[in-house]
């Protein structure tokens, strides 16, 4: 086959499963996102409890994986428990090339298991394994060594887990693969946690047929010598994500202190520049794509009962995880930020959800909104063993305030209060940039509500080059159109940043090696028809653009564009929601 | 003759890619054809473990082959007659490297003929063509 077409069903409450022939889904909607947000319409049954049986975990992609270089990424799609609408996650490691290798489009598990199990999926056969014994491992990570020694086909294969986040509903939990990639925004972890679903292990070496052997073969070449011989991708392997903190530090658009500043001379502490020559202990990539963003730091800690006795820790670091968890919470000692990174790793959150959460509470607690007996750690800008200590209650969920902070600063500001500087959009916490409005509006119209579904952030730097802002209307447009792009590429399902490599006229040419023949303006306006259905999805799950908030700390706090106008942000908003949700483009 | 060889390990990232254009030489995609190898030295915080033919000069997989459907290569390797091989996998268990893959597909074992196609794929200089025998 040279287009997915395969979908495995997965029954937990049952322990049974079967394989249905989907062709025409993957025909329609290529794969990624296009096939999984049908799939949820489908598998989804409205007003579902998102950890409850009924909700479905998807994963799907599409018919460029395993076949082209940097199309290495699997969508998950879910119910969120964090938002109440749309969870979608996306995750690379090895978990595309192993789920196409196995020989399938999609992955619908659905129902929940009694007593704790993980999946072994390899090819045609899933097994049902006895998974009572590895619930409550303190370490992600060690959950991962033990299924990497129970099951076969080492390097031909996924291990998605759980730590002890998701085991307790933390609702942004998240879902750790192959030790450094997680599906980690939106509470895929605690969908995992509510089914007794401790890990999946997926593996296959089937063949994944072309249509057109010589365009592959040329086609592969142009792709390969793009990612390495231009500097379109150097950024991401050079110093990887974190040559981000200096120079968003200087626009004065990088947010620390949950965000009562955007700048800082310590942030240069923890650049990306200084965390290469300090730290970086070895860099590794996704499987199918050579640029090798995963950057692990070394760090080398004494032990300090016995002279001479040293551990020494790779960590994974990247600018979101060191936003949320230094920046915000003004950890710039950079040891101590790399403790704070492992501490999320082991437990199994979502980084950016945790570090926004624990700046919220950090805020809440300077301001008397809780006490010193809700928190019992006492949480202070800077002092990353507080926080470490904090998170570990988060996760183990260990009292009634941590329970409601495990919920999202959303839901713990309506509880407590301090909503002016709870910083959630569309119920999900904030990612690292106050570049302008346009970060802002990309976060409260995103689908996902993540930074990454429409980079506002990009544009508001661009602009910012041109010294002024669009109108408003003209700004959502841009969004929209990004948006609806983004699509596409996560329908294939190629990772974000290859996105200057696969660009229009290139992706159409690549769909040509598995036999689609199409064209830009068809793709584009499938794009446009993919973004409508997932915010249909949302509107019939309950969610409502006109009552999105907006945190009045964003307002008080310039950014590089100066005071960000709410009636700039409100016209846009409006905009956009009047593409996304109107008719045409099915 | 050449041989490819594994220059440094320690500099591989674990994309893959060599594996990926192995098999693409067959002209599908996938990894089923693939005649080199990488996974994680134990979780990939311990980096990767490289595996590929190492052109033996005296090959152990030769000699265990009932059909004699792989022959010895003058200056090490051997080479593959598929219309003799029974698929009874002798030859994987006697590579003490475990260089040898099975294609599930053709029920054959998949084995690197030193072409190098993989090596100008290696963004890394991990892998390397060279002088063999040494």
């Amino acid at each position: 086959m040279s287009l997915p077409s395969q979908v495995l069903h997965i029954d937990l409450t049952k322990r049974k499963y079967w394989i249905e022939d989907r062709g025409e889904l993957f025909q329609l909607y290529l794969g990624g996102t296009g096939v999984a947000i049908r799939l949820l319409e489908e598998e989804c049954p409205r007003g579902a409890d998102p950890l409850g049986p009924e909700n479905p975990i998807i994963f799907a992609v599409g018919p460029l994986n395993g076949v082209l270089p940097l199309a290495s990424k699997t969508v998950a799609m879910f119910k969120s428990p964090l938002t109440g609408n749309l969870g979608e996650s996306h995750a690379g490691g090895r978990s595309a090339t192993a789920i196409r290798s196995a020989g399938y489009g999609a992955i619908v598990i659905k129902g929940a298991s009694e007593t704790p199990i993980y999946l072994a999926i390899h090819e045609d056969k899933v097994y049902f394994r006895d998974a009572r014994a590895l619930w409550g491992v303190s370490s992600a990570i060690t959950v991962g060594r033990v299924i990497r020694e129970l099951e076969p086909s080492p390097g031909l294969r996924t291990i998605m887990r759980i730590g002890r986040a998701g085991e307790n509903l933390v609702r942004y939990s998240a879902v750790m693969l192959e030790t450094y990639r997680h599906f980690g925004r939106l509470g895929l972890g605690a969908v995992f946690g509510s089914k007794k679903l401790k890990a999946i292990v997926i593996s296959g070496s089937k063949i994944v047929r072309v249509k057109n052997r010589k365009l592959f073969r040329e086609v592969y070449r142009e792709i390969y010598e793009q990612s390495i011989k231009t500097p379109l991708m150097k950024k991401y392997y050079e110093l990887g994500t974190p040559i981000n903190i200096s120079p968003l530090n200087k626009i004065r658009g990088l947010p620390i202190k949950n965000l009562k500043e955007t700048s800082s001379p310590l942030a240069e502490k923890i650049s990306g520049e200084l965390m290469a020559e300090k730290y970086l202990g070895r860099r590794v990539a996704c499987s199918h794509c050579p640029v090798a963003c995963i950057h692990l730091a070394a760090l080398r800690e004494p032990y300090p009962d016995e002279k001479y006795f040293y551990k020494t820790t790779m960590i994974s670091y990247d600018y979101e995880p060191m936003y949320a968890l230094g920046c915000m919470l003004g950890v710039f000692e950079p040891e101590g930020l790399l403790k704070l990174l492992d501490a999320v790793e082991v437990l199994g959150l979502d980084a950016i959800s945790t570090g926004v959460a624990m700046a919220w509470a950090t805020e809440a607690l300077e301001r008397g909104i809780i006490r010193k007996e809700d928190v019992e750690v006492e949480l202070k800008w800077g002092d990353y063993e507080a926080y470490i200590e904090a998170i570990h209650k988060l996760a183990n969920a260990s009292n009634e305030f941590y329970k409601v902070l495990g919920m999202g600063v959303e839901k713990a500001s309506e509880v407590y209060g301090g909503k002016e500087f709870a910083l959630a959009f569309g119920g999900n916490e904030m990612p690292g940039y106050h570049t302008g409005p346009l970060a802002h509006i990309g976060f409260l119209t995103g689908a996902r509500h993540s930074h990454l579904d429409s980079a506002g952030y990009s544009l508001d730097q661009e602009h910012l080059k041109e010294g002024k802002l669009p109108d408003p209307e003209k700004g959502a447009e841009e969004l929209f159109k990004e948006e609806s792009w983004r699509q596409i590429l996560t329908s294939l399902v190629i990772c974000f940043f290859a996105r200057k490599i696969y660009k229009e006229d290139l992706t159409v040419k690549a769909l040509r090696v598995v036999g689609i023949e199409t064209n830009v303006e068809e793709l584009r306006k499938l794009g446009v028809g993919i973004l409508k259905a997932k915010n249909r999805f949302k509107i019939r799950e309950g969610f409502d653009p006109s009552k999105l908030r907006v945190p009045k700390r964003i307002f008080e706090t310039p950014s590089p564009h100066g005071k960000i106008e709410e009636r700039y942000i409100k016209r846009a908003v409006s905009k956009f929601f009047e593409l996304a949700l109107g008719q045409g483009d099915q | 003759m050449k041989r490819l060889a594994v220059i440094d390990s320690e500099r591989c990232v674990g994309c893959q890619l060599c594996m990926f254009v192995c098999n693409s030489r067959f002209g599908d995609a996938g990894l089923t054809k693939s005649a080199i190898k990488v996974r994680s030295a134990g979780g990939i915080e311990r980096g990767f473990v490289v595996v590929v033919c190492r052109a033996c000069p005296d090959a152990p997989c030769a000699s265990v082959c009932p059909t004699n459907a792989l022959v010895k290569r003058k200056g090490g390797g051997v080479i593959l007659n598929p219309s003799k091989c029974i698929g009874c996998m002798n030859c994987v268990e006697a590579c003490p490297f475990r260089a040898i893959f099975w294609d599930v597909e053709d029920n054959k074992p998949v084995i690197c003929v030193h072409c190098g196609y993989c090596v100008d794929y290696c963004p890394h200089e991990v892998l390397a063509m060279e002088v063999w025998p040494r």
